[in-house]
């Protein structure tokens, strides 16, 4: 899982750099509805940052603003030091791209691609040799004169985000841009634009409720919900130190349980004392703590090992690369713990339903939140 | 499907379901059979009428060698052509700025203006040449306004034409402007285009189908449309007005055929290119469109609400006038009300049966009409026997749309009045009437059923089968009930146009089965305007009060019987 997270810029790294796009006290409703709730952001130059959340949590309102396409009721937006919050969408100098392509149906691939360029009164060679590298750039150089019903999706895609930086905007946004597309074309897509990215330096802003896309594309990750932003890290960071209980159980997978707080690094789940790392709680407080199922510590349990626990299995998911497996604790027999087994622990414990397994949850993998 | 489940309702059952396979294929029979008679005879006997005779005898070109070597025949087809492609010119462009309007700005009170545009819809054709009689005639109180020339002849009809084709382009256009797709504006926009770019490259590609469509629709209209001509038209000889000399002055029915056979001409022409067009149309609106909402911009919002104001008042201005000079004493020297031109026995001896006819022949025609066309649209959409069968009534169900009502009249004379057809004893009754509208207006209400039928899950019919419930039941049931808003919509046009059409019926009727329409072109043409007016004026009304009725009965008991649709 680690391994697949790739890209990541340190937290140090962003600092160093000057802010870009510069986001503040934005609010934007619709009716009586809050769709942005004061929400203020930075986004460094050349940056890839991923705004990630469920539907509805207002990620697309925060991209549409920035746009300028639904302007914000409060707040300001500065692009490249320039105050854009009251300016239309065409004197903020973006490229965008939707994720129904919005192609020009009745235009070709090239015009489509030119269609910016002829309204910045470019030559018509000059507006051909530019179409032309962008599409090779994209792959689709042969494909100049069909049209987007003639292509297919995933191609469709492609003309759509080289129409958006034929121009070179300054600031690439992307709308769930690859929601459309079937899974195998998404990932191919995935790597072609985040390739696309870095060589062209471009700062972009894609909105997607997909986890693993934001993890595996973004420099850093903007974690949305009602209307707020819930966390700002990068990805290694989002998935190891999630900042709510919501950005815990929205990327990746974890179990909750409802715990109270026995002293300083111990905690009590149910009638099990668990070892934990350094928390902000008082002894005696209410709080949740969840793991993730891959952090279960299953080789290697000696015998004093901290929060060393004797369960069996009772019940096992094939999920292909790996297994989920239920275990349930020999002592506290109301709790199950969700533990995912590799296919080579699989094989090297011979596990099977109705075993004993024992079990450690290193102290470090605890995460702890406050109980809402 | 455990046999033991089920041990004495199987037998039952699967005669139920034979019984359902044979009433099928006995329905989709009579469907077929009933569309020919209804539509495929009447038009090959219009077009085998062009190659005989008057004696009957086969005479191949013959006649039509004769009407394009007679100057005074031939002259009417240039007369027609240029007049509808000048109405033409004129409609598509004033339509597609308030359809514009309607569907792209935010304009205050765009139902009223859109219920305004619709008006000329309820009346008949004739009913704005009247209009511009009072205006710009003999008598006319602006006859200044023309600078010596007169309204009689293509000036007026071009005028009359503009109003009434106004109303079916704006419906086209509106469909066609009203679905757009959101996120290609948004991106023009991002890409900095003009305005005037983005209406070229967007809004104009969008709407082509529906341009090119309403083009079509309009020239067939001006070009077959009989009353403007025959109220309005003078001495200026079209094709329309030819076909009823021909056919009801001088009983040649075989010059009437030839000139029926050019009237097809446009219409099978539009027909084919909207097939083409439509086909090349295809998923210009994928299914991730976001529809697009008009943002309030002030000035812009403002000058269309000037232009579709402007348009408005000239079209209740037309329509007014001539409802106005219905209750005139003697225009335009005596302007003080009276109601004497509504009796029509001073003007014509049938009097008011005429109104009374119409009214029945309009009921007759939306309720035998709709249950059939319905029923028909069904077997030929949820029912898999006889597949053949099928698509010969579907095929003959597209036909009418391509023949203008005065084609499809004079079809029904040479069928109906045949010597040779045992069904002649029904020519010159109310029945032959009633399924000659039927027959005019089936193409819109099939199509319009078909839609709703399409709507709905086509697993229903499967489920009835494994249910062991006759297909019927499951038809009245609940196919029925839920196509009830359809159903309606089907019965209100087959009623309004039945009620307002003048082209076809005018060589059908006979003297105990008058109808409205007829009857203004009658006390029209004998110099009793006002009579016409008022005449006109009844079925305007009457058609206006049976859509408000269609209305409110929607609202009242569909509000509630759909609630399903509501999520």
């Amino acid at each position: 899982m680690e391994a697949s997270i790739g890209w990541s810029a340190t937290e140090s790294d962003t600092n160093a750099r000057s802010s870009f796009l510069r986001v503040r006290n934005l609010v934007k409703r619709f009716g009586n509805f809050t769709a942005l709730d004061d929400v203020s952001l930075d986004v460094l130059e050349g940056e890839f940052v991923c705004f990630l959340g469920p539907s509805g949590c207002g990620k697309t309102t925060l991209l549409r603003a920035i746009a300028g396409l639904d302007p914000q009721n409060e707040g300001t937006i500065e692009l490249g030091g320039r105050d854009v919050s009251k300016l239309p969408p065409s004197a903020r100098d973006f490229g965008i791209v939707f994720q129904s392509y919005a192609l020009f149906p009745n235009l070709t691939v090239a015009d489509n691609v030119g269609y910016g360029l002829v309204n910045q009164r470019k030559s018509r060679a000059e507006i051909a040799a530019r179409t032309q590298e962008l599409l090779t750039l994209v792959g689709l150089a042969d494909q100049q004169k069909k049209y987007p019903v003639q292509l297919s999706g995933g191609q469709q895609q492609r003309v759509a985000l080289a129409r958006a930086i034929a121009t070179s905007p300054s600031l690439l946004l992307l709308d769930e841009p690859l929601s459309a597309l079937d899974a195998r074309v998404r990932i191919r897509l995935r790597d072609e634009i985040k390739d696309l990215q870095r060589r062209l330096g471009v700062t972009t802003i894609m909105v997607t409720h997909d986890q693993e896309e934001a993890l595996a594309m973004a420099n850093r990750i903007v974690v949305m919900n009602h209307g707020v932003i819930e966390q700002i890290n990068t990805p290694n960071q989002v998935y190891r130190k999630p900042a709510t209980a919501f950005v815990a159980d929205f990327v990746g997978s974890m179990t909750f349980f409802d715990a109270t707080i026995t002293e300083t690094k111990a905690l009590r789940v149910d009638g099990l004392e668990l070892k934990c790392g350094a928390h902000p709680f008082a002894a005696g407080t209410a709080v949740r703590v969840g793991f993730r199922p891959e952090e279960v510590q299953v080789r290697n349990v000696t015998a004093n090992a901290a929060n060393r626990i004797v369960t069996h299995v009772t019940s096992l998911d094939f999920l292909g690369s790996f297994c989920r497996a239920k275990l349930k604790p020999q002592s506290v027999s109301n709790i199950t713990i969700l533990a995912d087994f590799s296919a080579n622990l699989m094989r090297d414990l011979n596990v099977a339903e109705g075993q004993e397994m024992i079990v450690a949850l290193p102290p470090e993998s605890l995460h702890i939140f406050a109980r809402p | 499907m455990s046999v033991v489940l089920v041990p004495r309702s199987s037998a039952l059952a699967a005669f139920r379901q034979r019984m359902d396979a044979v009433t099928i294929r006995i329905g989709v029979l009579l469907l077929v059979a009933w569309l020919f008679i209804i539509i495929a005879l009447p038009l090959w006997a219009l077009l085998s009428k062009g190659f005989e005779n008057s004696s009957g005898a086969f005479v191949g070109l013959d006649n039509f060698v004769t009407y394009f070597s007679t100057p005074t025949l031939f002259n009417s087809v240039f007369n027609s052509f240029w007049v509808a492609l000048l109405a033409t010119a004129i409609v598509i462009p004033l339509a597609f700025g308030y359809a514009y309007a309607l569907t792209r700005s935010c304009m205050p009170f765009k139902g009223l203006f859109y219920a305004i545009a619709l008006l000329p819809l309820f009346a008949p054709s004739l009913l704005s040449a009247i209009s511009l009689i009072y205006l710009f005639g003999n008598q006319g109180v602006l006859k200044t306004l023309l600078f010596g020339h007169t309204i009689y002849g293509p000036l007026g009809i071009v005028i009359a034409q503009v109003f009434y084709c106004f109303p079916h382009a704006l419906i086209i256009l509106m469909t066609a402007l009203a679905l757009a797709d959101a996120r290609l504006y948004e991106v023009a926009d991002a890409l900095g285009t003009k305005p005037s770019r983005v209406f070229r490259t967007v809004t104009l590609p969008g709407a082509k189908y529906g341009l090119v469509n309403a083009a079509f629709v309009v020239f067939t209209l001006v070009i077959t449309d009989f009353g403007i001509a025959k109220v309005i038209g003078g001495q200026f000889n079209v094709l329309a007005t030819d076909a009823y000399k021909q056919v009801v002055g001088q009983q040649n029915f075989s010059m009437g055929a030839v000139v029926g056979m050019i009237l097809l001409v446009p219409a099978v022409v539009a027909f084919a290119i909207d097939r083409v067009v439509q086909r090349r149309q295809v998923a210009l609106l994928s299914a991730r469109a976001v529809p697009l909402q008009p943002k309030q911009q002030g000035l812009r919002d403002a000058a269309m609400t000037a232009y579709v104001a402007c348009l408005a008042v000239l079209i209740i201005g037309v329509l007014g006038t001539a409802v106005w000079a219905s209750f005139i004493v003697y225009w335009p020297y005596n302007l003080a009300l009276t109601l004497k031109n509504y009796d029509f026995g001073t003007f014509d001896a049938a009097g008011w049966s005429p109104y009374f006819n119409s009214i029945k022949m309009a009921a007759l025609t939306a309720l035998i009409g709709t249950a059939t066309i319905f029923t028909g649209a069904y077997l030929v959409e949820k029912t898999r026997a006889n597949s053949i069968g099928r698509s010969i009534a579907h095929l003959l169900a597209m036909l009418p749309v391509a023949v203008p009502g005065l084609v499809l009249g004079l079809g029904y004379v040479f069928f109906f009045n045949a010597k040779w057809n045992p069904l002649n004893i029904f020519y010159g009754t109310m029945l032959v009437l009633v399924v000659n509208s039927i027959a005019h207006f089936y193409t819109v209400a099939h199509i319009t059923a078909l839609t709703a039928l399409k709507q709905i899950d086509p697993e229903f019919e499967s489920v009835s089968a494994s249910l062991k419930v006759s297909i019927w039941r499951t038809f009245r049931r609940v196919t029925v009930p839920i196509c009830m808003p359809a159903i309606f919509d089907i019965a209100i046009y087959m009623f309004v146009n039945a009620l307002t059409t003048v082209s076809a019926v005018i060589f059908l009727y006979s003297p105990s089965t008058k109808l409205a329409s007829v009857a203004i072109v009658h006390m029209d043409e004998a110099g009793f305007t006002a009579g016409a007016a008022a005449m006109a004026t009844l079925i305007l009304v009457t058609a206006l009060a049976a859509k408000l009725l269609h209305l409110a009965l929607n609202r009242l008991f569909f509000f509630r019987a759909q609630a399903w649709r509501t999520r």
